[in-house]
């Protein structure tokens, strides 16, 4: 049997290994806010954090989750109100939102490691992100209003 | 048209409480029965005791807005108080008019009756608690929530004015008065999206997102070749796959394919992963058909050859072939655009559950109605028997007005006795899509001595989404001719346009922007080809070839032209308007000052499309290795009347992003007749560091009727960056997407 920590609760996992994280959370812990939208880490709908680093959940394995520190789009704030989510609200961001909760922990695994991000270290960290809507822009001045640098 | 009129409280509730539920349970339908009784003045709004008013979102959500701005337009003109508006899906029901939610058209086509729902429950309260009050009507007003006696102060509240409101008699529509603008609470405001929220939460209900007790999930094999039947499968391997319950098989369709299920083998399981896990060991045969011999490459060459004689004339202004004969120059060229697919980060998927002979289902739809129509069919059964609940669609762009997929799961749900989701791969997606069509052109023009143009051919060759619904058409039909092939905004003397037949070896679909995509991409960077010819500036090249405001009368001229299907003198094609934004365009960029560089320009294009007028200035910048960046974007625009500017604007950003993709990177081919795509390492579209930089979005002030918003900023897009990335290399770009010519 498999354990891991999904948003500090216990969890424990009786089936295949090789299934990867995100269908574990959404299929069988029901927590749908994170999004499958490729299956091959292409897109980053499926974006969480384990052990607090950005991770594409369709391609972890259970057998790679084991043991760590999963958060969610779920578990990143008790009222939904760290300050990425409050700065994607206030830039209205979202069109769709389907990608939304992968842009949102993609940036805030950014943010805590680089604070104060130029244009460049956004794209770098963001790339892997895809919002087909085409948000973009407003992604970009969410997480600078985040950063509290100069849109 | 819909009429607004009584309801019964019966209907409303089964549906204003089953449709925000995903998860069935006796729960919220319990608690609704204890609610009181709501009021509700028509289809589109509940007034209920406690004051709460529910408003019938009954288009889909895809990104748009449209589920906040035409409540936020009702709740304007009822005057209610945003803060105690509730937000309920409709149901898929012809009692609402179309809910087709494509085309551009949900504020133009719903405004005026959104509207009228709201003040004609804002009168019968009025006229409610006027006689409550015993004082003349005329002495009450409506004002946030609340019916106030302007003589004396009192007030009465919507919740216990509802019962009172309920009896009295529905107002004839010339009773009926409106808000004027300036008293707008929300209207012409940014409100926040209603699933704002939510959707930061991660808390949107999606059709990913959906479920049901007992429900199992299905993956589906099918033919990889359009039209591909089934011969024989093995699913001995696929059933020892831990969690796989067994498989299904679904019927082929019957053509033409319309939204049918394309039929495959099922694999059913316990979980997503199971059932996709299990779909890889099935052994499939299929029979492959007709088009297990097609190649994009020699299809190309066939629609090419066919764009160079001519066809059939879809319009002719003057002499187009004497104005070639006498002319001292004609240029000519071709362009090509590859079939692309809609990729919303949503790929299809539903959850149908087949109960006592009716089908419930819960799915990402852009039209719920034709769900019905298309799972009805499948199953055969009533139309009202199919209960489509609507979720939050993960992106759409045409791609979910195709049921499709929610026939495969009521299918199954029927078949297997329990629900059923199917999810679709984005593997699926990328090769069961309904393709936005390949499309070949030809064009030439003839020019006086002054580059000016005297003649022009636009010759235009694509498999049509008529296919769709009839596998022999070969043509294309009075919308995809009315997108940018038969509307052009010049005045030159003679014009004529062709089209060409080719059949459809794949479901042609629309995706956003539709035919407009090609058409726009062909005739302006050709007109953009024409001013380089002539040396002149081509923004003034552009102003002139338009020529003096006029409403362009295609009747007159002989010409068929759709315009939408909305009548051309609510929605005439006025090209003052297109040329105000290409002036408003030109001076928001910077034109004038930023002439070309090495490497560095701008390129314009301007289109119609929608009714509403767009104008794109577009800024690219290429580096030493080739590689295009776009730094900025200035879109203007003119939709008419604007319910939403924020959210117009971001329908713009996007539309932007959206034709960046398919410029710079989109293309789908085939070979032995199998999609050569399949997720977003093959096909691309654009990322954050590749899309433009910023778009400006300048918004034209305007008194004309409204128009559409999610589609018309598509089109100029790719011509305005081919025209830049020409000014920027001396490169034209006649195909695309622009990743196939080197650009150094």
């Amino acid at each position: 049997m498999l354990k891991l920590k999904v948003n500090g609760k216990s969890r424990n996992f009786n089936g295949d290994p090789a299934m990867p994280l995100l269908w574990f959370l959404r299929d069988e812990l029901s927590m749908t806010g994170t999004k499958f939208g490729c299956g091959m880490g292409l897109c980053g709908a499926c974006t969480v954090h384990l052990n607090g680093e950005a991770a594409r959940s369709c391609t972890t394995p259970m057998s790679e989750a084991a043991g760590k520190a999963v958060t969610t789009i779920e578990g990143l704030s008790p009222q939904a109100n760290h300050p990425v989510q409050q700065a994607w609200k206030q830039c209205n961001v979202a069109q769709c939102g389907y990608c939304q909760s992968g842009q949102i922990m993609q940036a805030c695994a950014l943010l805590k490691a680089t604070p104060k991000p130029t244009d460049q270290q956004i794209d770098q960290a963001m790339q892997g992100n895809i919002c087909r809507c085409g948000t973009y822009q407003r992604i970009r001045t969410a997480i600078k209003v985040a950063a509290g640098v100069k849109a | 048209m819909i009429q607004v009129t009584r309801h019964s409280r019966r209907g409303f509730l089964g549906q204003m409480f089953s449709a925000g539920t995903f998860i069935l349970g006796a729960g919220p339908l319990a608690k609704a029965a204890q609610a009181p009784a709501p009021w509700m003045p028509n289809v589109f709004v509940a007034i209920a005791p406690t004051g709460l008013v529910s408003i019938i979102a009954h288009r889909s959500e895809m990104g748009t807005g449209i589920r906040t701005a035409l409540p936020m337009v009702l709740a304007d003109e009822l005057e209610a108080d945003w803060k105690r508006v509730k937000i309920e899906q409709a149901l898929g029901d012809t009692k609402y008019g179309s809910q087709n939610t494509d085309g551009s058209c949900s504020i133009r086509d719903f405004v005026d009756i959104i509207k009228e729902s709201g003040a004609s429950a804002r009168l019968m309260l009025e006229r409610a608690a006027a006689a409550k009050l015993g004082v003349p009507a005329n002495e009450v007003e409506a004002r946030n929530h609340e019916v106030v006696h302007t003589k004396s102060g009192k007030k009465l509240g919507f919740g216990e004015l509802a019962a009172l409101a309920a009896k009295q008699p529905v107002p004839k529509k010339e009773e009926l008065t409106y808000k004027p603008a300036s008293k707008y609470r929300y209207v012409g405001k940014d409100v926040a999206i209603i699933d704002q929220n939510d959707i930061v939460a991660g808390k949107g209900t999606f059709g990913m997102d959906a479920r049901v007790p007992g429900m199992v999930y299905a993956s589906i094999e099918r033919s990889p070749v359009y039209g591909g039947k089934l011969k024989s499968f093995d699913d001995a391997a696929a059933k020892q796959v831990k969690g796989v319950e067994g498989t299904a098989v679904i019927d082929g369709f019957k053509p033409p394919h319309g939204f049918q299920a394309l039929g495959g083998v099922a694999v059913i399981a316990n979980s997503t992963w199971a059932a996709m896990q299990g779909r890889k060991k099935l052994k499939v045969e299929w029979e492959s058909g007709p088009n297990a011999t097609f190649d994009s490459a020699a299809f190309k060459k066939s629609l090419q050859e066919t764009a160079r004689v001519p066809q059939k004339m879809v319009r002719n202004l003057g002499n187009v072939d004497a104005a070639f004969a006498k002319a001292a120059k004609t240029v000519e060229a071709e362009y090509y655009v590859p079939m692309l697919s809609h990729a919303p980060m949503e790929p299809p998927v539903a959850v149908a559950d087949f109960k006592d002979g009716k089908l419930t289902c819960w799915c990402p739809t852009q039209n719920p109605q034709a769900v019905q129509e298309t799972v009805s069919a499948a199953l055969g059964i009533k139309k009202e028997d199919v209960i489509c609940h609507v979720t939050l669609l993960g992106g759409g762009f045409g791609r979910k007005s195709k049921p499709d997929y929610v026939a495969e799961a009521a299918l199954l749900s029927k078949k297997l006795g329990k629900p059923v989701k199917v999810v679709w791969s984005r593997e699926d997606d990328i090769r069961f899509d309904f393709y936005h069509t390949v499309a070949a052109m030809y064009m030439r023009a003839s020019v006086d001595e002054a580059g000016k143009p005297t003649a022009w051919l636009h010759r235009s060759v694509f498999p049509s989404i008529s296919s769709t619904f009839d596998q022999t058409s070969e043509y294309g039909f009075d919308v995809e001719l009315g997108m940018g092939l038969v509307d052009t905004p010049w005045a030159i003397p003679n014009q004529r346009a062709e089209n060409g037949p080719a059949k459809n070896h794949f479901r042609i679909g629309w995706m956003r922007a539709v035919a407009n995509i090609y058409h726009a991409f062909g005739v302006h960077s050709f007109i953009d080809e024409l001013a380089h010819q002539a040396g002149r500036d081509r923004v003034e090249y552009l102003l002139e070839t338009i020529g003096a405001d006029r409403k362009i009368d295609f009747a007159a001229e002989g010409t068929k032209f759709w315009n939408n299907g909305q009548p051309i003198e609510k929605f005439p094609f006025d090209t003052g308007r297109l040329k105000r934004v290409i002036q408003l365009a030109a001076d928001k960029s910077g034109w004038a000052n930023k002439k070309p560089t090495k490497g560095r320009a701008l390129g314009i294009a301007a289109h119609r499309s929608f009714l509403t007028y767009v104008a794109a200035v577009v800024e690219v910048e290429i580096d030493d290795k080739g590689g295009i960046h776009i730094p900025r974007v200035d879109l203007a625009i003119d939709a008419g009347q604007i319910i939403h500017p924020d959210r117009v604007k971001s329908q713009f950003e996007g539309a932007a992003v959206f034709g960046a993709s398919l410029a710079l990177m989109g293309e789908i081919t085939a070979g032995d007749g199998r999609i050569q795509q399949s997720n977003f390492h093959n096909y691309p579209v654009a990322r954050i560091n590749e899309a433009p930089m910023l778009t400006n979005v300048h918004i034209v002030q305007s008194d004309a009727p409204h128009s559409g918003v999610g589609e018309p900023g598509v089109p100029p897009i790719a011509p305005a960056i081919a025209n830049a990335i020409f000014a920027a290399t001396g490169k034209r770009i006649r195909e695309l997407p622009i990743k196939k010519t080197k650009l150094v």
